[in-house]
């Protein structure tokens, strides 16, 4: 390698092979979507894209658009109407018949019978198959059996789920659940073809449904590829021919992209940019509350924390919070100051009321009455913990406690805790390892009241993080549960949900708005509870 | 010289285990990732301890490390969490990282060593100090700025090219990532080239080359550059590795899914399978490249000889 007599013109040499790699690699260009077709920005699902294992948004965006499952919630009323299900019936909120109807197939020619709803829920429910989902089938007769808290299961499908004929099947649940059939629009409960059971693993690359959409192709971590299934014979046909969505690891590129035309619709803005929204798309922006409630919950398990006279302290802190302010000034308005524990996307027919009342509404001196009144802070102090690496939850835990220290007039003795990334977060919370109030996000699965306050609240809940339990509350719920008439059951848990009131378990801050931005091709959009759009309504051009 | 090969190969082992063990640690450290698969919702015991089992999460953590080096050398790269073998999300990103990388480093070395040698032989004139305020401006602005900035005033004010990179992440539409990416180091190699070339202008071999009357572009291209390059070709080649790894920020702003992409997500979720092996890849990368520059010192300077 002493080639020092020869003339070697390497650096010429580097860049001419570098030239020439990037003329023939050129070949392609173009890109664009065909005619009808809008693109979407998208963020990668954190699991595989199967009903009973997604449980975000990102997910739940592509399920929505591939498969109808027996409900359906109206994207404007979040009323959960009848969409393969023909009816389903009960004589004793216990006991539920479902028929299905007629017509329906998946888009590989396959009939969407009663088999497909019970093999698929079968599935999601067993241990075997891991599906983060898997809880939501707890409530049917025999669910211990495939899903036992410890070992391996003890059968292979449900008691409760019967196959009557091709179009019937009975439901069996442990106890009254009046309002179960309203849950089943969740997209844990979507049917599944023969297909995923006979090649999984070919299905998640190329998902197939029954929805007004099938995918055309799917590269993983980066763009899906949606197109309008033609064979469709449910009422809501897409509007448009297709949709892409693309991954973006950052929301101000994709916003950046829908400025300049390289993509039609974000349904995420990025708080930086909410100050020029107006200037940049005018009456092509949309933020309306969704079914997402930020709550500040208290550990309940620690003894200072939970002892009598301390629900004066927690209603005081509740009351040093100015909401309005936090959610103008670090939110840009993208966050509504919450009233209660639920959210204004239920409507006042599901449950949606004032019930915080005054303990929700900011007052300084009130605030140190009450703190002083209840014996003070814990310790003199209180610290606040989230994750910090999204959702500008840094700047307003920032801002809570330079409020409460302001209102309390006694230098710094409320600190913020921040942590790094969302899944530390996660196991100090599941763990029960935090020792001040915590940050608790709530999305809804479905527009429910139930939804709000049963698994957050019950004594042992899944998620009742703080371990709130009381009585009345519980017995509450249940008698809501039991109840047979809708309106009846949500006076109920109103009921419940002004014991919260008046315990303070957790401070309700503010509902989570949906945003939204769009090109000037598509019209119709809109956003449904779960902030997701509705991509069936967009028409294009 | 074959032996030199062999003797530093046999090196990297060490280093290799070292530094796996270390990221392994490092990773672990973050915690228990299974429950923020279940977001904002409490994790099923029963399906969380399963995921853990299927993990190895149970074991203790010398076993854990014994399994995942096993694995590799099967090459077993382990799943990401979303379902996708890691080996599958490398094949994807490395390629796109690396046709990144290749650009920025194309852009450092053709601007870099120009502007290098065009200071260096106008040392002390307006044109050299010049450069000098530039560069120096050009390495404390920090990535982020400038690539926001160029998005923006490229991108969005003036529409010459898309704010964003497609999937496909051609070499065209990698040009503007690629400058900012070289950015920084293109500054370094300016100055260092400089330097270098303003030191050996006074050279013997200088004086000597002129005074056999060769035409003044042959004794920079041939004699003065080749010798005055060898602190540049060392920092271009422990960049190659810096650059690869170092993307992240530019290819989140690009929105470009490679191996800063994939590093980024995966310590977001806390995905150590992804997490390890996408840095086992980058380690191994920053070797070989060391490497290469050694070897390459010998081409340039026939008076290195490795025996």
């Amino acid at each position: 390698m002493r080639g020092a007599s020869h003339p070697t013109p390497w650096v010429a040499c580097a860049v001419a092979a570098v030239l020439a790699v990037t003329a023939s690699a050129c070949g392609g260009g173009g890109g664009g979507g065909s005619d009808g077709v809008l693109s979407s920005s998208w963020s990668d699902p954190q699991n595989p894209l199967e009903p009973a294992n997604t449980n975000e948004v990102q997910g739940g965006k592509v399920l929505d658009m591939v498969f109808r499952g027996l409900k359906r919630y109206d994207p404007g009323t979040g009323e959960a109407r009848d969409m393969v299900a023909e009816a389903i019936e009960t004589t004793d909120s216990q006991n539920f018949t479902v028929t299905l109807k007629k017509g329906w197939t998946f888009s590989n020619g396959e009939k969407v019978t009663a088999g497909s709803f019970v093999d698929a829920w079968n599935y999601a429910a067993h241990i075997d198959n891991k599906q983060n989902n898997a809880p939501f089938f707890s409530d049917i007769v025999g669910y211990e059996d495939v899903h036992p808290e410890s070992g391996a299961a003890r059968a292979k499908s449900m008691r409760g789920l019967v196959v009557k004929d091709e179009r019937t099947f009975t439901v069996a649940l442990k106890d009254k659940f009046s309002t179960w059939p309203e849950t089943l629009g969740y997209q844990a409960f979507m049917p599944l073809p023969q297909a995923f059971f006979t090649d999984r693993a070919a299905w998640l690359n190329k998902p197939v449904g029954n929805g007004p959409y099938t995918v055309d192709s799917y590269t993983r971590g980066s763009e899906m590829r949606l197109r309008r299934w033609d064979g469709y014979q449910g009422p809501d046909k897409a509007r448009n021919a297709g949709v892409d969505l693309r991954v973006y690891t950052d929301n101000n590129t994709a916003y950046q992209d829908l400025i300049s035309g390289n993509l039609d619709l974000v349904d995420d803005v990025p708080a930086q940019q909410l100050k020029n929204v107006e200037s940049d798309l005018g009456d092509r922006y949309i933020n309306q509350p969704a079914l997402i409630l930020q709550t500040l919950v208290f550990p309940l398990y620690r003894p200072e924390w939970s002892k009598p006279g301390m629900e004066k302290v927690r209603l005081g802190i509740s009351k040093a919070i100015n909401r309005e302010q936090i959610t103008r000034q670090i939110y840009q308005g993208t966050r509504t100051p919450a009233k209660d524990w639920t959210s204004p996307a239920l409507g006042e027919k599901g449950g949606y009321a004032d019930l915080c009342g005054d303990a929700c509404v900011f007052d300084a001196a009130e605030a140190k009455r009450l703190i002083a009144e209840g014996g003070g802070l814990p310790g003199g102090r209180i610290t606040l913990t989230s994750n910090v690496d999204t959702g500008s939850h840094r700047q307003w835990m920032d801002a809570v406690c330079n409020s409460v220290n302001n209102v309390l007039g006694r230098g710094p003795v409320c600190t913020v805790n921040p942590v790094g990334t969302f899944a530390d977060f996660r196991n100090q919370v599941t763990e029960a390892r935090v020792t001040g109030a915590f940050r608790s996000g709530w999305q809804a699965d479905y527009p429910l009241i139930q939804n709000f306050l049963e698994p957050l609240y019950y004594t042992g809940a899944s998620s009742n993080y703080g371990k709130f339990t009381d009585r009345r509350f519980d017995a509450l719920v249940d008698r809501a549960n039991a109840e047979a008439d809708q309106a009846a059951a949500v006076k109920h848990f109103q009921d419940a949900e002004r014991i919260l009131a008046a315990q303070m378990p957790a401070v309700p801050l503010w509902y989570q708005n949906g945003s939204a931005g769009y090109s000037e091709r598509l019209s119709d959009v809109k956003l449904n509870q779960f902030s997701v759009p509705v991509y069936d309504r967009i028409t294009v051009g | 010289m074959g032996r030199y090969v062999v003797r530093r190969l046999l090196q990297m082992i060490p280093v290799f285990i070292g530094t796996t063990l270390l990221i392994f640690l490092m990773v672990y450290a973050l915690g228990d990732p299974v429950a923020a698969l279940f977001g904002d919702k409490a994790p099923d015991p029963a399906t969380a301890a399963r995921i853990r089992e299927d993990l190895h999460l149970d074991e203790p953590l010398w076993k854990q490390y014994l399994l995942y080096m096993g694995a590799i050398f099967r090459g077993d790269f382990g799943t990401a969490f979303n379902g996708q073998r890691v080996t599958e999300l490398m094949a994807t990103a490395f390629p796109v990282t690396l046709r990144l990388t290749l650009v920025a480093v194309v852009i450092e070395i053709v601007v870099g060593i120009t502007l290098g040698v065009v200071s260096g032989l106008k040392r002390g004139r307006p044109l050299d100090t010049g450069l000098l305020v530039v560069t120096l401006v050009v390495i404390s602005v920090p990535t982020f700025v400038s690539g926001y900035l160029l998005q923006f005033l490229l991108g969005v004010k003036w529409g010459w090219v898309s704010p964003s990179v497609s999937s496909d992440a051609r070499l065209d539409e990698l040009i503007l990532p690629g400058v900012v990416l070289a950015l920084v180091s293109l500054a370094y190699v300016t100055r260092l080239s400089r330097t270098s070339i303003a030191e050996n202008t006074r050279a013997d071999y200088v004086r000597t080359a002129i005074a056999k009357g060769l035409p003044r572009h042959r004794v920079i291209t041939r004699h003065l550059l080749r010798n005055s390059l060898i602190p540049v070709v060392t920092f271009i080649g422990a960049d190659v590795g810096a650059l690869m790894g170092g993307a992240i920020v530019t290819e989140r702003i690009f929105n470009i899914h490679g191996v800063g992409y994939q590093l980024y997500q995966g310590i977001l979720r806390n995905n150590s399978p992804t997490v390890v092996g996408f840095v086992t890849i980058l380690v191994i990368v920053f070797l070989v490249a060391n490497l290469l520059v050694d070897l390459l010192y010998a081409v340039l300077d026939p008076r290195i000889r490795y025996a």
